[in-house]
């Protein structure tokens, strides 16, 4: 019985992902483009060669980190929105650490500088948590507004008290940071490549998350609370403590990817730093299933979407904003599925659909399945 | 579509049979209604009976067999298409919009009252008030929902099928929400209504069958194990027929024996959710190994009564003495942690995490404790063991025990919230509606496990609106009405005619006749 549940479970999500597919290649038919010739391009150039699969992995690493944090918050039943601005606060906080000690030596700056990064978002995360739980804001304004608020604070430090004084001498003016000292820097896997020690990091933090949320008292608690607030209540498990707790850590995660950022690849803080990785990490936590083993090969996907959409911005003219309108139509595909799923009047009522349009189809199927 | 059809003379199911992945849910169900008539179909919970309605309704189409009204074959694609030939459903739980009045809960499926940029309330009430007329169903067309008792949302679905052209009236357990006088009400309601119409009355409370029914088919596992006029059978025979063996209902034969007093509540006073004290000097006091029965009609202070014994609710004023500590205002940790017991009303919500494995249900509360944790690390070993024990001993039925909770029925998931419970050795317990919309066989159990724990020396506090069960569990019997005990009744004092009127908040002198016991002023209470 539970055999015919997930053949039929995979069943819908299949069919859902070719919906989803067909909805994108409309959108890539109405710009004038093949669409074949678009998906070919994102799902096979970017592992084409060495470099390719280097920068998928760059890209993966802080979607991996952020889609951790964000599996944190859902579990626990807060909806964190404000990745992005978290992200961006962990920037800030990381930059600062760096350039406000930069005498100390490797084994002491690195970890100061990536805990200042994690700290800076948790504190950003936090405050959402600390307005839910105990004046009921709701998460996903407060998080929302936030993002603004901490946009708003990184273009200005970036453009007044942290600006680089060699832009201000040259006059050309970039709103960035001073360069990074070198040793507050993570070390690069494979020399010529961008590829950094932050995967190692982010792989790491996946297996922690897992056994947080699974194998500790804690996560017990936190996920007591996310699928069931009321029965947790009664349990004597103090749901709004966890929410903080878990908009902490949420914020903590999305800090720690702006730190590894900063870190590994730019070596300073500049504009658009956190790319919009704050929302597609959410794409990432729901696609992976909300669980790190599903999440580490989701943040590699999307890792590909990205780099394939920039390389379809250069062979076939397609605009790599389009990863936005996949990345939407995904969501939508994942949360008409599950909620199929949950209703069977409409399952009974696609089948019968389908039933009227390919009867010896369903024949051939139901002789399968008994 | 309301112009309803030609009234219907004869429903009639042949060899309905519905498969779903993994399921039998009806194989091969025949079954037929005539106007005039009311047939029960009864059966456990999965027996099948809801599937069996949501296909007659056009919710489901059947793999095969066919329905026919009048003698002619019908198809049935949507809830409309039934309407459409005079048959119609109320729902277990309601369908209403809480914040919009009768009226205008009629209108949302009337089409015909929608004109352009019209809607035709006037109309709506006007329908309300010729169909509650008619069929002795007073509503009022300009009440609120959320301003009525659920006995009166019970009479607005009636008359909203009824006006929607319904002359076969499907009704899915409809007395599991009403209290003793409101069930008696819509029973008798119902047996007047029964001549101009047919009705297919579900229920697996047997003494209602009884009293309302003139044949009753049984459903279990899926198939019609029974036929017959319901007459002609006692309650009991019914009973065995739908579980499959024989069901006795255990009974509580106190020795008198009194226990040290364990729990005494002096003077509470709560707030409910509007505000208004819900209780208002509240007093009651629990002896160990006894069982307490809370009697009352539902919204006289049973929720907050019990949300304050967890902790749940401020306590504005008044002491909750437990074992010599006032537990007013404590958090729900504390309260646990001092040996208070809870089997919580909604159980879905407040029993359990449905999304929980039931091994990971069965330490909701321990989870942290030694046994079952070292280092702040789960001890996956002891928890896997804790499970297959008490899976064991409470006869939990499931695949296994890492089936998520929320997928098992209703006596299931009470077993293992109760298991939870008893397993942490209480020592005193609150019961709120323990067998609410469970069938016989858990029930049997359920009621079993509370009379052994008493004779064990726990003190039960049983808050329950089924007569029948606070009189064969408890020793003694406390009356709430109005966020107070109205009485405390020794067991053997207490008659079904004698609660019924102290739950009616009319004083205890004597005995008036029993008939207006079961009349209004109880579904008034509800409300206020």
């Amino acid at each position: 019985m539970n055999k015919q549940k997930v053949l039929f479970g995979g069943t819908v999500i299949i069919a859902v992902s070719l919906v989803a597919a067909a909805l994108v290649a409309l959108v890539l038919l109405a710009i004038g483009a093949s669409p074949l010739a678009t998906y070919k391009t994102i799902l096979t150039g970017p592992l084409s060669d060495l470099f390719g699969v280097t920068e998928v992995l760059v890209r993966s690493v802080p979607l991996l980190l952020v889609g951790l944090g964000i599996a944190i918050s859902f579990r626990s039943g807060i909806l964190n929105i404000g990745a992005e601005g978290q992200i961006q606060m962990g920037v800030l906080a990381a930059t600062a650490m760096a350039l406000a000690l930069p005498g100390l030596p490797k084994g002491l700056l690195l970890p100061l500088v990536l805990l200042a990064g994690a700290l800076g978002g948790a504190v950003w995360g936090g405050i959402a948590g600390w307005l839910r739980a105990r004046l009921q804001v709701n998460e996903i304004l407060s998080t929302v507004m936030l993002n603004y608020i901490a946009a708003q604070i990184h273009t200005f430090l970036l453009r007044g008290p942290m600006l680089d004084p060699n832009e201000l001498e040259t006059g050309s003016g970039t709103p960035q940071s001073m360069r990074l000292p070198d040793a507050s820097f993570l070390d690069q896997i494979i020399p010529g490549t961008r590829l950094h020690t932050g995967l190692i990091l982010a792989l790491v933090a996946a297996v922690l998350v897992w056994v947080l949320l699974w194998k500790t008292t804690l996560g017990y608690r936190m996920r007591a609370a996310g699928a069931g607030a009321k029965a947790a209540r009664y349990a004597g498990i103090p749901v709004e403590r966890y929410l903080i707790v878990a908009m902490l850590l949420a914020g903590g995660f999305a800090g720690l990817a702006g730190a590894v950022e900063v870190t590994g690849v730019h070596h300073r803080a500049i504009e658009g730093i956190s790319s919009g990785y704050g929302f597609a990490g959410i794409v990432v936590a729901l696609f992976g299933g909300l669980h790190p083993a599903g999440i580490i090969p989701s943040a590699f996907f999307f890792g590909i979407l990205l780099i394939g959409a920039d390389m379809t911005q250069r062979s076939a003219s397609v605009p790599a904003n389009m990863v936005l309108v996949l990345q939407g139509v995904i969501i939508l595909a994942i949360v008409s599925a599950q909620s199929f799923l949950r209703n069977p009047y409409a399952q009974e009522r696609v089948l019968r659909w389908m039933a009227r349009l390919v009867p010896a189809w369903l024949k051939s199927k139901k002789g399968a399945q008994s | 579509m309301t112009a309803a059809a030609e009234p219907i003379s004869e429903l009639k199911l042949e060899g309905i049979t519905k498969r779903f992945p993994g399921v039998l849910a009806c194989d091969g169900i025949s079954l037929d209604v005539r106007r005039g008539e009311v047939l029960a179909l009864v059966g456990e919970n999965g027996a099948g009976k809801t599937t069996l309605m949501n296909i007659i309704m056009g919710l489901y189409r059947p793999d095969s067999g066919s329905i026919s009204v009048n003698g002619e074959v019908v198809q049935f694609r949507a809830p409309g298409d039934a309407y459409a030939r005079g048959i119609g459903m109320v729902h277990q739980h309601f369908m209403l919009v809480p914040n919009m009045t009768v009226a205008e809960n009629l209108a949302l499926g009337l089409k015909d009252l929608h004109h352009f940029m019209r809607l035709d309330i006037k109309g709506a009430a006007q329908k309300i008030r010729e169909v509650s007329e008619r069929y002795e169903l007073p509503v009022n067309p300009d009440a609120y929902i959320w301003q009525l008792s659920v006995g009166e949302q019970q009479r607005v679905e009636l008359v909203k099928t009824l006006c929607l052209g319904a002359k076969l009236l499907i009704l899915d357990e409809p007395t599991s929400a009403l209290t003793p006088q409101e069930t008696d009400d819509l029973i008798e309601r119902l047996q007047r209504m029964a001549s101009e119409l047919a009705i297919i009355f579900i229920s697996h409370k047997l003494n209602e069958v009884k009293a309302l029914s003139d044949r009753v088919s049984i459903l279990r596992h899926g198939a019609v194990v029974f036929n017959g006029h319901t007459a002609n059978h006692e309650p009991s025979e019914l009973a065995a027929l739908m579980t499959g063996h024989e069901v006795t209902l255990p009974r509580n034969e106190g020795s008198g024996l009194q226990g040290t007093p364990l729990l005494s509540v002096r003077q509470l006073r709560v707030r409910g959710d509007r505000g208004n004290f819900a209780l208002d000097g509240l007093d009651l006091e629990l002896r160990a190994g006894e069982v307490l029965g809370v009697a009352g009609v539902s919204g006289n202070g049973q929720r907050e009564f019990a949300d304050a014994l967890a902790g749940l609710r401020p306590v504005e004023s008044g002491e909750i003495l437990f074992q010599g500590r006032n537990l007013a205002n404590k958090t729900p940790r504390e309260i646990i942690d001092s040996g208070m017991g809870y089997v919580p009303e909604d159980r879905q919500t407040e029993g359990i995490v449905p999304s929980f494995s039931v091994k990971d249900n069965l330490i909701l509360k321990d989870f942290a404790a030694k046994k079952f944790s070292k280092l702040s690390f789960l001890a996956r070993k002891s928890i896997d063991r804790n499970a297959e024990q008490l899976k064991e001993q409470f006869d939990i039925r499931c695949p296994s025990t890492s089936t998520a909770t929320g997928a098992l029925s209703g006596g299931n998931i009470q077993k293992v919230i109760l298991a939870r419970e008893i397993a942490r050795g209480p020592k005193a317990l609150v019961a709120v509606y323990p067998t609410r919309g469970i069938d016989m066989g858990a029930q049997e159990f359920i009621h079993s496990q509370l009379l052994e724990r008493r004779r064990e020396g726990i003190g039960i506090i049983l808050i329950s609106e089924e007569l029948e069960e606070v009189m064969n569990l408890s020793d003694r019997i406390a009356v709430i009405y109005k966020g107070r005990i109205l009485k405390v009744l020794s067991a053997v004092e207490a008659t079904r005619e004698r609660l019924g009127i102290l739950m009616a908040g009319l004083a205890d002198t004597d005995p008036p006749p029993a008939a207006g016991a079961s009349s209004l002023p109880a579904a008034g209470a509800a409300h206020e």
